[in-house]
């Protein structure tokens, strides 16, 4: 059983982010990147399933700049097989990078395509449902646990309300919640010999896929700030205080 | 311009944050129509046919549509798509798994979980975990949208009587089907639409502890959250969770009980109208973003706060 495993690369979760200085956008100079922590999860899935004998190879596959080879290393290090960059120099949105996702597919044709249920950068939510809809495959988004049977999956997933479990049939489309793994590190062997494995470069072009934007940041802005308010003495200030003055409590 | 609501609702109620989602096509202005699509779920589109801010509703009644699979639904949305120029849902778990699906069938980029309404093409929406607030414009004919609740008042209820219109081509793609569901059973109100709001972190140190969060919310009236590190740490479920990957919630009041404050928490809980902290770390972030504060142990400050309410 053959899987793809998309990731992303995104600003590091430890960088405080803030806007550039005409706030035409995210100050990305200089910043920490690394690979999602969603995606590191999906990556985390792929290996367990081929350590436990269910899948037998591991593609990792991310759709940006040059500069994502590094996460790509980073996910054959952690135990991908082999890697694929779709290189595009414009920042793509979900929608293109779900059709660059179907066109890789669609060459490798996996049986399970694992991805982050959503970059920490963008918070979209949105690619693996694209891609099982211009698959017409099922999907199992937000999976806190899932489990390979002949031709389908079980995926537990994280609603609303609880919990909800659901058979796919094969191929689907997999997107991870925090909950499904806890990823391992990459070891200082497992670094050194990703280096030796192959990654090839693609390009959007080549696949054939329009990546022009269908949306236009016009600005990005700190959110509103919050006033610290007072510390109260004791318990029964605090419920005079809500009482009397928020009268938030009767 | 006209917009199309899909309801969200769980076969025998419609959800309080379809009423926010209608709000925000108002301000969007146009035409608005709600579709509900479910089974067995008469009770929904009664109660959606008596919305005065909308034209009409447009229901399946069918057993495909039961388990809000997304292979099932986002056709039907799709199909029905052509009338108009925005599709909105609000940004729950079953839109969020559906409405990607519906924007790829209909070939555009959808826009998420939107806060603000500039203009009918213009958004503002939360990115990094609501650490920077973007503006959006969708160049797209049709513009697929979900809605935060939490950032719009809900439209009345009530006033309308739409007819309601019936969707009879509905297929089960025969792709997904439903195995089972666990779903948290609780006499208290939901979170995301409780007036109060009473979480508890990390501090709360066991899952048995948290009786003494359940006292003061049935005193309250309120719904009981947690931080990520109490549902890590295995103290509660998981739907419990407040916060950028959980729930986003915005009550009148919002008291965090042993919550250190994350901004990944802070995400989910900061728009609230009142915040309160306990916490006996006084040097902890949530402090600066709580209108009252109390440095204190938890464990005595909640059975004197129990007592005195």
């Amino acid at each position: 059983m053959k899987i793809l495993v998309a990731v992303k690369r995104v600003v590091d979760y430890n960088v405080k982010v803030r806007p550039n200085s005409d706030s035409s956008d995210v100050e990305l100079a200089n910043v920490k990147m690394s690979v999602n922590p969603f995606c590191e999860i999906a990556v985390e899935e792929a290996v367990r399933l081929k350590e436990k004998g269910v899948a037998t190879e591991i593609i990792a596959v991310t759709i940006g700049t040059a500069q994502s080879q590094e996460q790509l290393r980073t996910c054959l290090a952690l135990g991908a097989d082999r890697a694929i960059l779709v290189e595009t120099d414009i920042p793509v949105e979900p929608l293109a990078v779900a059709k660059c996702l179907k066109a890789v597919y669609e060459e490798e044709q996996p049986d399970i395509v694992l991805m982050g249920k959503q970059a920490i950068d963008g918070d979209n939510n949105q690619t693996g449902q694209m891609l099982a809809s211009m698959l017409g495959c099922a999907q199992g988004t937000f999976a806190s646990e899932v489990s390979v049977e002949e031709g389908s999956i079980a995926v537990t997933r994280e609603i609303d309300g609880g919990l909800q479990t659901l058979n796919l049939k094969l191929p689907a489309v997999i997107t991870t919640d925090l909950r499904l793994n806890e990823p391992r590190y990459a070891s200082l062997p497992n670094i050194m010999k990703a280096k030796q494995k192959p990654l090839a470069t693609r390009t959007a072009e080549e696949l054939g896929v329009d990546v022009s934007p269908r949306t236009q940041l016009l600005g990005v802005e700190l959110p509103a700030q919050r006033q610290a308010g007072i510390k109260v003495n004791d318990v029964a200030q605090l419920v005079d205080k809500l009482k009397n003055e928020a009268k938030v409590i009767s | 311009m006209s917009t199309l609501v899909i309801a969200e609702h769980n076969n025998q109620q419609l959800n309080p944050a379809t009423l926010s989602t209608l709000a925000a096509a108002v301000e969007m202005g146009g035409d608005i129509d709600l579709m509900v699509l479910g089974s067995g779920c008469q009770a929904v589109i009664d109660q959606a046919s008596q919305i005065g801010c909308i034209g009409k509703v447009i229901a399946a009644d069918h057993s495909a549509c039961e388990h809000f699979l997304a292979e099932n639904l986002a056709p039907l949305i799709a199909d029905n798509a052509v009338a108009y120029t925005h599709i909105l849902a609000a940004a729950t778990t079953t839109a969020k798994n559906i409405m990607p699906r519906v924007a790829a069938l209909l070939d555009v980029q959808a826009i998420s979980d939107i806060s603000a309404v500039i203009s009918e093409n213009t958004f503002k929406r939360p990115i990094y975990a609501g650490n920077l607030i973007a503006t959006v414009q969708s160049n797209d004919a049709v513009k697929v949208i979900t809605v935060r609740a939490t950032a719009f008042d809900a439209v009345e209820a009530t006033g309308g009587s739409a007819a309601v219109e019936t969707l009879d081509s509905v297929n089960d793609m025969g792709i997904s089907s439903f195995a089972s569901e666990q779903l948290a059973e609780s006499d208290r109100p939901e979170l995301t639409a409780a007036n109060i709001v009473v979480s508890g972190g990390r501090g709360m140190a066991s899952g048995d502890n948290f009786d003494l969060l359940y006292r003061i919310a049935d005193k309250l009236g309120a719904a009981v959250g947690a931080s990520r590190a109490a549902v890590d740490a295995e103290f509660v479920p998981n739907d419990m969770q407040v916060g950028q990957t959980g729930k986003i919630v915005a009550p009148d009041l919002y008291i965090a009980v042993g919550i250190s404050g994350a901004i990944q928490h802070l995400a989910g809980m900061k728009e609230s109208k009142v915040i309160v902290a306990i916490n006996k770390d006084e040097e902890a972030p949530i402090f600066s973003i709580a209108d009252y504060g109390l440095v204190a142990d938890l464990f005595t400050a909640l059975p004197e706060l129990e007592s005195k309410l």
